[in-house]
């Protein structure tokens, strides 16, 4: 039990999917204009993570012990029906929670935290909850930058500054301070 | 089918067009890996042979591939050629296949590889798309390059594993851990549109100038 829990923290804080591994920066630089959007997007986000890291254990589990060299193509594959299957499946039963994060759901399942994901867990040898702690904690990290870029960025819209920083310039000098202050994080495990 | 066609296809991609610098693609990878000059260029010539050959291979087929289910396709030809690259550096050199470690299979979610096979290779014959894919991979692999000298020479204090500057050096540790990677990126671009303000209002002067030449 406390294993499963230094493995979310891990995800979390210290190696966060964002600021520390640069995964899924498309996203993060391209949709975190708004605070409401990027909040949404990270649940999204938070959910994949969760259907990948079953799939990624059910593979290994099942399938590539016979076949190691078919990692990367099933993986891609499973995981991206398994969510259009379950966008559909989201659409029948609730139309709120489709309007709410239906609409990522495609752009998300191409997106290199999703697959980073997968590989790191099984580079890791994690087992069934291992890998379920792991998605949860990676998933609300990624919603945690998301969300504190976004914030940052409404914020800067109203200052004054110069032209020729705005737009991409800026927004990854801002997260590298952000990297910066997540690097803090990192002597949470020395202790222990 | 003119030789300056493909001569432009070519030179698009190192400059004008640049994936990382001016199309802002392809980011996962490329910071990851940039905290040294020798792993940028493993990781650039991996995704050189990824991105050449699965637009080889696009542009070939792009007459069977059914339009609804390009993505996929796209996906899994990309997926195969990763596969490839990925074991053949294994077998090649081990101790970089060991720094890059998870990164080069997450070559596949690189979006420039995806983009380009939906932007020009599934519309052009295999010849442009090669020139195109040839470009725009060298493009990628400079962009590479030149992270990783910068990250490595401050943060190291040296250069392909060669020191630099002696003993008296204080290595500037912060550039080689990650946020390094997020601030030189940033100054390089800052760079970049610095340089296009400049360009822009060069060309508007000359405009001026010729109005009232008239």
């Amino acid at each position: 039990m406390e294993n499963l829990f230094w493995i979310f923290i891990s995800a979390l804080l210290v190696n966060n999917f964002v600021l520390t591994y640069f995964l899924g920066l498309c996203p993060f630089l391209g949709v975190s204009g708004s605070l409401e959007t990027s909040a949404r997007l990270g649940v999204a986000t938070t959910f994949v993570m969760l259907v990948t890291a079953i799939c990624a254990w059910a593979l290994n589990t099942y399938v590539l012990v016979h076949a190691p060299y078919l990692r990367l193509i099933c993986f891609i594959v499973v995981i991206a029906s398994t969510v259009q299957f379950i966008e559909m499946l989201i659409r029948k039963l609730s139309p709120a929670l489709f309007r709410a994060m239906g609409i990522f759901l495609p752009l998300i399942t191409t997106n290199c935290a999703i697959l980073g994901l997968a590989i790191f867990a099984t580079n890791r040898g994690y087992g069934f909850w291992e890998g379920i702690a792991y998605a949860l904690g990676a998933g609300i990290g990624f919603t945690l930058a998301m969300v504190l870029l976004a914030g940052l960025r409404e914020e800067s819209e109203l200052s004054d500054i110069p032209r020729l920083i705005k737009g991409t310039a800026m927004n990854l000098i801002i997260a590298g301070v952000l990297s910066m202050a997540f690097m803090g994080f990192a002597g949470l495990f020395s202790s222990t | 089918m003119s030789k300056g066609q493909s001569y432009e296809e070519f030179v698009k991609g190192i400059w004008r067009d640049n994936p990382v610098f001016v199309q802002v693609l392809g980011m996962c990878p490329m910071l990851a890996v940039t905290n040294s000059a020798v792993n940028a260029i493993a990781m650039g010539g991996a995704t050189f042979f990824v991105l050449v050959g699965s637009s080889a291979l696009v542009a070939s087929f792009r007459n069977w591939i059914p339009k609804q289910v390009r993505i996929s396709c796209f996906i899994i030809i990309i997926a195969t050629f990763v596969t490839v690259a990925d074991y053949s550096l294994l077998a090649l050199a081990p101790a970089v296949h060991k720094e890059l470690g998870a990164f080069i299979p997450l070559i596949v979610a690189n979006c420039m590889i995806l983009g380009r096979q939906e932007a020009f290779a599934s519309r052009n014959e295999p010849r442009l798309a090669i020139f195109d894919a040839v470009g725009m991979a060298t493009g990628f692999l400079l962009a590479l390059f030149s992270l990783g000298a910068v990250r490595e020479i401050l943060g190291n204090g040296s250069l392909f594993g060669v020191s630099l500057f002696g003993a008296n050096f204080e290595p500037w540790v912060i550039m080689i851990l990650p946020p390094g990677g997020f601030l030189t990126l940033g100054v390089i671009l800052l760079f970049f549109n610095w340089f296009k303000v400049k360009k822009d209002e060069f060309l508007a002067d000359v405009a001026e100038a010729e109005r009232s030449g008239k």
